[in-house]
């Protein structure tokens, strides 16, 4: 209290505090946007030959939209993560930067451009973020809403399979069409319901999940009667992966339970059970789900001319793996390389399409950035005063280090392919949105672990 | 919990430790051979960035590439496609070039082991690396006339210099357009492909140097007048008995003479009348006479039973082994089991104007680098001695008394002296007979040695022989020449 030196008044008093953080983040966002113009600049050099302005017209947009987000955090949450928004922009420009490069080879333009969509749900999510920003002040709000985000969630996932609202793209009902045009993957905004909800309830509900029951094979499991969520939520990711026909999605949602159930109880039994129970659910899917098998053949042997020619086969996989081969250590350059041979170049392989033209330097340099925003993540989990905000921290960070996983996992045959998406990377406007949201709670939560005490009443 | 959470911070660790080896596998140790995969299509992609050489004929381009907007950055172009695609074959994009894109791709690609240094300094001082242009021996003006004047028939052209063995013309009908079998759509190449493989008539088929082979005929009596010159027991004026049918040893078959009576008149006919009036019989009576190894030995010594590369591969004319006397007589009028293609024909003839010597066929005189230096030049390459000089100035005069005076006489050019020999193959019982003509021209001072083969009877089945189709056809093209 030191720095108090206004003469008393009587008054509540703002302490005045120089901006630290925000000047740090701002000072990071400029060689952030020096990236970005950068990147869409060599992709029209590399692939077009000329340098054409209207998208760097509307890369500055997006600038100005982020500096917009910047102060708003300034007055609001001064004290927040100066890392995270940087990363998130400059993982959302390339982003841009290789879908627009993907556009030219192409020859998507004006609103058939993927780019300008991608830059208009830019938009849409960073405002998204904004609000939640100005709306949420303080993240304990959440935590009284704990089951209406449960419900939420589990709305979310029903709508793609109501009947004339649900659409099917590439044999996965995780869709959902409004008036026609507008496609949105409900899903992905379920996950935060999800990481709120299971955030919430663990922390209601951890003193009897961490109970102790029957000691078996040296290890002290939980009590029966406490199975009940655990099954639940397994049912659920089972139920996705079933009904949706999306692997992806419904591994992921069970993977975050697991990670917040490990995380709020400590005990680890939690995490055998579940992984048996998954086990268990991914033979079954591999027996009886043909999409699922021919996923595994794909990923266990995709240079067999048979599964390579095969319908929902390993060729996109195969096409891939040339194109980072192709790109090698230090890739072709942005907008010289082939990555528009893959299909789904700019969505689901916009990882593979990054490793052709940037090669194992620049892929190494985007996974370093993933670590660092998950770490910004954990450090709310580590240093947070209330078990609510660090569970909410922790899930939401690992949930996004979980969708790297298995999306680039799935492109390098760590694991079988799955449709997820690449967080901020991939085009698609539910994504993007879903995980700037997850900014703006990150944000919040890392405001708040820091508040410094500024109010002060004077006597 | 936070030593939960830091466990789970390790595990999260862990999995991105996970992907920065799986990226490093794929991109660092796994990228050789994911780039020689097969269907690796970044790879062929690559190969077609760069610009390929051109083919050039009489100094224009008949093969080149040009800048193109899509994936392959170069677009190949054949000039009057149809025209040259017995020479250029084509370069597909989903399958096996051929011609001389597949015989000479490693120079117009610039990868020869030859141009390595070329291509290192095009790449240290700044240029986009780039083929060799091939300069081909090919005569368009010849090539043309040979076009134009074996017309509708299903046949080849073949037009060589007697003294180097360069092939000047090399006409092949019903052919291709190479442009579309060069289309930057792989399934449209593969449609292309199929139409042409399924037409009866074998467009893709290069019948002057291959496809199915037919037997030559009466014009392989010149191999049998050699064969009997260089053994020495005869002369033109040796004589065989003249009867008008003649029953093959040991079989109970029975050949005639074309005409259906005997050769000229006589008890006895002279080897120079049987060339001249293309008698069948006295040739079978000569062939048991000689057998069949010495007629072997003469044929392998024009190029018989010999691939040759032009540098295309071409198929060799075949004079098979061990033969009865029967099949042997047969032989002596180029029918039964021999046969040939008319690049072996013209090699013949061209021998004969070439003072016996056999020059190695070839379409290609010089390979020039992008900077215009020299990467290879092709010298006259002989062969074979297949006859003495004696004897082809013998041959020589009974070819030209063969088209003044004999059954070549639709070959005959006003001012110009043409050596020649007509043939008429015969098939099975009721097909079309294959109508041959090989020869040379001017006689005494040999430039051009041509063979013209039509298959299918010209279209007139069996009425058609030799010198009505064949023989107009290489007066027409060497008056494109000659006659000017």
């Amino acid at each position: 209290m030191n720095d108090v030196t206004a003469p008393p008044t009587g008054k509540v008093k703002r302490i005045r505090v120089p901006q630290r953080l925000r000047n740090l983040e701002l000072g990071i966002l400029i060689p952030a946007f020096v990236i970005i113009l950068s990147a869409i600049v060599l992709v029209q050099l590399g692939a077009l030959g000329h340098v054409d302005t209207q998208l760097i017209v509307l890369g500055a947009g997006l600038i100005v939209l982020v500096l917009g987000l910047h102060i708003t955090l300034r007055f609001v949450a001064r004290d927040a993560d100066p890392f995270i928004v940087p990363i998130a922009t400059v993982l959302n420009g390339i982003g841009i930067a290789m879908i627009y490069r993907i556009d030219i080879a192409e020859g998507n333009e004006g609103w058939d451009s993927i780019a300008v969509k991608q830059i208009a749900w830019t938009a849409i999510a960073i405002a998204a973020a904004i609000t939640t920003l100005l709306v949420l002040r303080n993240h304990r709000i959440l935590f009284r809403y704990t089951y209406l985000f449960g419900l939420a969630a589990l709305v979310l996932l029903l709508l793609p399979l109501v009947p004339g609202l649900g659409n099917e793209v590439n044999g996965a009902r995780v869709w959902i069409s409004l008036g026609g045009f507008l496609n949105f993957q409900p899903g992905e905004l379920a996950k935060i319901a999800l990481a709120i909800f299971f955030a919430g309830y663990l922390v209601r509900n951890r003193d009897a999940l961490s109970m102790t029951g029957p000691k078996f094979l040296g290890i002290q499991w939980p009590r029966m009667r406490d199975f009940g969520p655990l099954l639940i939520v397994w049912a659920v990711a089972m139920g996705v992966i079933v009904f949706q026909r999306d692997l992806g999605t419904g591994l992921l949602y069970f993977g975050l339970f697991l990670c917040m159930l490990y995380v709020a109880t400590g005990r680890f039994s939690w995490i055998a059970i579940g992984l048996s129970l998954f086990v268990a659910g991914a033979i079954i899917a591999v027996q009886t789900l043909e999409y699922v098998r021919g996923r595994v053949d794909a990923w266990l042997n995709p240079f067999d001319q048979s599964v390579y020619d095969a319908t929902g086969g390993s060729y996109q996989l195969v096409q891939g793996l040339f194109g980072l081969a192709k790109g090698s250590m230090l890739g072709t350059g942005l907008g010289q390389g082939r990555p528009y041979i893959t299909p789904l170049a700019e969505s689901d392989y916009i990882i593979a399409s990054l490793g052709e033209e940037l090669g194992l330097a620049g892929l190494f340099a985007i996974f370093a950035l993933y670590l660092l925003f998950v770490e910004r993540g954990f450090r709310i989990g580590f240093a947070g005063q209330d078990d609510f905000g660090k569970l909410l921290g922790v899930g939401l960070a690992f949930v996004v280090a979980l969708q790297v996983f298995v999306v680039v996992g799935g492109v390098t045959r760590v694991v079988p392919l799955t449709g997820l998406t690449m967080p901020f990377l991939a085009a698609g406007g539910s994504s993007l949105l879903a995980n700037w949201i997850i900014v703006a709670l990150l944000l919040r939560l890392s405001d708040t672990i820091r508040n410094h005490p500024r109010l002060v009443i004077e006597s | 919990m936070n030593r939960e959470l830091k466990r789970v911070s390790i595990l999260t660790l862990a999995m991105f430790l996970t992907l920065f080896v799986s990226t490093s596998i794929i991109q660092f140790f796994q990228a050789p051979n994911l780039d020689a995969d097969a269907r690796n299509t970044r790879t062929l992609y690559d190969s077609y960035s760069v610009e390929r050489g051109a083919i050039v004929a009489s100094g224009a381009a008949i093969a080149s590439s040009v800048p193109s907007d899509d994936a392959y950055q170069f677009q190949r172009i054949y000039a009057n496609g149809p025209l040259w695609a017995t020479v250029t074959g084509y370069l597909p994009i989903n399958g096996e070039a051929t011609g001389m894109e597949a015989a000479l791709n490693p120079e117009l690609s610039g990868n020869a082991s030859s141009q390595f240094f070329d291509s290192l300094n095009r790449i240290f001082t700044g240029q986009d690396p780039k083929g060799a242009s091939v300069e081909t021996s090919l005569d368009a003006t010849l090539q043309q006339a040979a076009w134009d004047a074996l017309g509708d028939y299903q046949g080849a052209v073949i037009v060589t210099e007697p003294d180097s063995g360069r092939i000047l013309a090399m006409v092949s009908k019903p052919t291709f357009d190479p442009n579309s079998l060069a289309v930057h759509n792989g399934q449209q190449v593969i449609d292309s492909y199929q139409a042409l493989v399924d037409d009866p008539s074998d467009p893709l088929f290069n019948r002057a140097t291959g496809g199915d082979l037919n037997p030559p005929g009466s014009t392989f009596k010149l191999v049998m007048v050699a064969t009997a010159l260089e053994s020495g027991q005869y002369t033109p004026d040796s004589t065989f008995p003249n009867p008008a049918s003649y029953t093959l040893p040991g079989s109970s078959s029975v050949v005639r003479n074309s005409g259906g009576g005997t050769c000229g008149g006589g008890a006895t006919v002279t080897l120079a009348t049987a060339l001249r009036l293309s008698c069948n019989i006295p040739m079978a009576e000569l062939a048991v006479e000689l057998g069949d190894a010495a007629i072997r030995q003469q044929a392998e010594k024009f190029g018989f039973n010999t691939e040759f590369d032009i540098p295309m591969p071409t198929e060799a004319s075949v004079y098979p082994r061990s033969l009865d006397d029967a099949q042997t007589a047969l032989t002596g009028f180029g029918q039964g089991q021999v046969l040939a293609t008319p690049l072996q024909m013209a090699m013949v003839s061209a021998a004969i104007a070439n003072d016996g010597i056999v020059m190695r066929p070839n379409t290609v005189d010089r390979i020039v680098n992008p900077n215009l230096t020299l990467l290879s030049e092709m010298q006259p390459e002989e062969y074979d001695r297949a006859i003495s000089s004696a004897t082809a100035r013998t041959m020589t005069e009974m070819m030209v008394n063969g088209v003044e005076n004999g059954a070549a006489s639709n070959a005959t050019i006003d001012g110009v002296s043409v050596a020649g020999k007509t043939g008429t193959a015969e098939h099975g019982e009721g097909d079309p007979y294959t109508l041959w003509f090989t020869g040379f021209a001017p006689a005494d001072d040999p430039q051009y040695a041509i063979t013209v083969m039509v298959e299918n009877g010209g279209g007139l089945g069996q009425e058609g022989y030799g010198n009505l189709i064949a023989a107009p056809i290489a007066k027409q093209v060497l008056e494109a020449v000659l006659n000017k």
